[in-house]
């Protein structure tokens, strides 16, 4: 077993997502978010996975709902999330995954998913199921601040996290009204653009999380386009933690079955080696 | 007369709701350009100078108002009230689309952006898209599903005379929905110098008032020309609706006219099977798709479905958000036709009064006539007749088992 988990004696309450970022924080470091869509490649495997991504050192965990119409991802989770029904994947199941992976692993859990399997679900319904799996927050792309106020308000008796999104086009009063509304962490969507890896970070990166970081307390976390431990090394200098998604999508894919697990967790412990904030010499 | 003064009378409100529908559920990287959008289009909208330039290009280069055609030998065959077509066929482009790509495009200009990209299915809009940007000389791009690229091989041939790159959509069904998808993610990637040019009433706001208004032309113009031609304003208006912008169009202008029945016609496909039909209003239910929360055809768990309808225009699973609204209120009815019934009609207008429809006005006309046949003759039926058929040869002649 690899030598950097996390240790989690002085976290009491499983997946909490403020203690998560206070202990990354502590141990000179940024958080490690990986994603992974449930139902893929199988809706057998993917929780063996998750695992795997926890014991590499992965910090927190976001299940992807698959949807039929994933606007805001690019050709890699569009895949993924077309498997993932193609396997029988959905809202449910999803749920139902989350509470199996609660029993396994401490990491905060978070769903990650569309407006629309969730409306149809039920907001009201969702929060409860939510809560009862041991989910600790919700991402949900195309959902900005001004329609979320059905979905704050359903998910606030069980103090679940509706993880705001801000991006780099977005000007100082959307910034100021994202981080009023915010809570867990806020993402910072890297790049103008989809999901899916890119070769380097946007170079307007450090001044956008710097005008993010103005606003607001929270821990951010940086994602979209991450793949790499250099750059995973980059956002350490500038924000609170990295999300990972379509380069672990790509991983599986490149790999036998048999080795995906393996693989996941080398990857993760590869990126989470990346984690660590440069320590700077005292004059 | 400055664009959309007439009514807003069903909204939207400052945050783009029509009642509950509507709204922008969209990737926050979007939301500035919405807003940069809306506050770009309110300055337009009162603006005398962009109403002129924009009532110049209709009537110089679209060649509007098209006309108002008394379709007497329809109205016998039906049996019943008066027919009057709306000959929207007769625009430049040959569809309606043109009303909303030209307006979109003189937004673009005023936005300072230079390159356009836009979404297609049956190949209409994206052919308006590509003739307005060739005429503001804005590069163009269109997206465009590989199934309707195949059945709309002849529109594809026109947006590359006319300079546009057609980019093929291998996602999903490979249909407009799917088009769409992949337009939105172009607009996210590229929004700081790209503007989508959406070609119904459907997306965030502000578009599904943007298109309207843009559309709403047709409204004007064919409120006008019944009082000229009958002396009285029609009992019905008749339009098909995919996204429904011909139809939202047309309907509009005559809102307040409480005295005028509205009939939005879905396409019925080849049966009331959820994946059979792209009857959204009739047999789908509430969701959120493109942007906006609208009625929508869905499975139990949320996910968008198939949708099928011999005409490629109608062939999306999603619907206007105002068009919702409509029908909730009750102020528009909406109704299905299917393939067959609409393939007849096509025929129909063909042979009794020389004008081949495109397949999706063919389904207004299918209801049109059997409406007509129900009323007596002192009443009038007015039909969008949003496009004309040369795009459906070869759909129609394969329908037919014809080998061309």
């Amino acid at each position: 077993m690899s030598t950097i988990l996390p240790t989690s004696t002085d976290c009491h309450r499983r997946g909490d997502i403020k203690e998560t970022f206070a202990r990354c924080r502590a141990e000179g470091r940024i958080a490690l978010v990986a994603y992974l869509t449930v139902g893929y490649p199988t809706l057998a495997a993917t929780p063996e996975l998750v695992e795997a991504l926890v014991e590499g050192g992965c910090d927190l965990v976001e299940l992807g709902v698959p949807f039929s119409d994933p606007l805001a991802d690019g050709a890699t989770i569009q895949r993924a999330s077309q498997r993932a029904l193609a396997n029988g994947g959905n809202l449910a199941l999803t749920l139902e995954v989350a509470a199996s992976l609660r029993q396994k692993v401490e990491v905060p859990l978070l769903l990650m998913g569309y407006c629309n399997p969730f409306y149809r679900y039920g907001l009201t319904r969702l929060a409860a199921s939510a809560a009862e799996a041991g989910v600790q927050g919700l991402i949900v792309p195309d959902l900005p601040p001004e329609e979320a106020d059905d979905l704050l308000a359903a998910l606030a008796p069980y103090g679940i996290d509706n993880i705001a999104m801000a991006a780099p086009t977005s000007g100082p009063a959307r910034i100021e009204t994202i981080c009023r509304r915010a809570s867990g962490f806020v993402y910072c969507v890297a790049l103008t653009g989809v999901t899916g890896a890119r070769q380097a970070l946007a170079p307007d990166l450090g001044p956008f999380l710097a005008r993010v970081r103005r606003q607001t307390q929270l821990p951010l976390a940086v994602g979209f386009g991450l793949s790499r431990p250099e750059q995973i090394a980059a956002v350490a200098q500038l924000a609170d933690g990295a999300v990972v998604g379509s380069a672990i999508i790509d991983l599986i894919d490149s790999l036998p079955a048999g080795e995906r697990a393996a693989g996941l967790r080398r990857y993760a412990a590869s990126l989470r080696a990346a984690t660590y904030r440069p320590v700077i010499a005292s004059p | 007369m400055l664009l959309g003064t007439e009514a807003r009378t069903t909204g939207p409100d400052a945050r783009g709701h029509f009642g509950r529908f509507g709204g922008r559920f969209v990737p926050e990287t979007l939301l500035p350009a919405l807003a940069e959008l809306e506050k770009a289009y309110e300055v337009a909208r009162a603006d005398a100078g962009f109403a002129d330039e924009l009532a110049r290009l209709n009537r110089d280069y679209v060649g509007r108002p098209t006309a108002l055609y008394p379709a007497a030998r329809l109205s016998e065959r039906a049996g019943g009230a008066a027919i009057y077509l709306k000959r929207e066929d007769l625009a430049h482009t040959g569809a309606h689309k043109i009303n909303n790509a030209l307006g979109q495009g003189l937004l673009a200009k005023r936005l300072g952006k230079r390159r356009v990209i836009a979404e297609t299915g049956a190949g209409q809009h994206g052919v308006a898209a590509a003739t307005v940007c060739a005429m503001l000389r804005l590069e163009c791009v269109v997206y465009m599903g590989e199934e309707d690229i195949q059945r709309q091989a002849l529109n594809v041939f026109r947006m590359k005379l006319l300079g546009a790159e057609v980019r093929p959509v291998r996602t999903g069904g490979r249909t407009l929905k799917d088009a769409i998808n992949e337009a939105i993610r172009d607009w996210v990637t590229n929004v700081r110098d790209t503007h989508y040019m959406i070609g119904s009433v459907v997306g965030p706001h502000p578009y599904p008032t943007i298109v309207r208004d843009f559309q709403s032309v047709i409204g004007r113009e064919a409120r006008r020309q019944m009082l000229e031609a009958s002396g009285r304003l029609p009992d019905y208006i008749v339009a098909c609706v995919g996204g429904g912008s011909n139809a939202m169009g047309i309907f509009h202008p005559f809102l307040a006219d409480a005295g005028v029945g509205l009939v939005g016609v879905e396409a019925g496909g080849r049966g009331p099977a959820l994946g059979e039909h792209a009857a959204t209003l009739c047999r789908g239910s509430e969701g959120v798709l493109h942007g906006a929360l609208s009625y929508l055809l869905q499975d139990d768990d949320g996910q968008v479905c198939p949708t099928h309808s011999i005409s490629a225009g109608l062939d999306y699973p999603g619907v206007g958000p105002e068009h919702s609204l409509l029908r909730e209120t009750g102020r528009a009815q909406y109704v299905a036709v299917d393939d067959g019934e609409a393939l007849a009609a096509f025929r129909l207008l063909c042979e009794c009064e020389g004008i081949i429809p495109a397949l999706e006005s063919a389904h207004a006309v299918a209801y049109a006539t059997r409406l007509a046949s129900t009323l007596d003759a002192d009443k009038s039926v007015l039909v969008c007749l949003s496009g004309r058929g040369d795009k459906d040869m070869q759909t129609v002649a394969a329908a037919l088992a014809v080998s061309l």
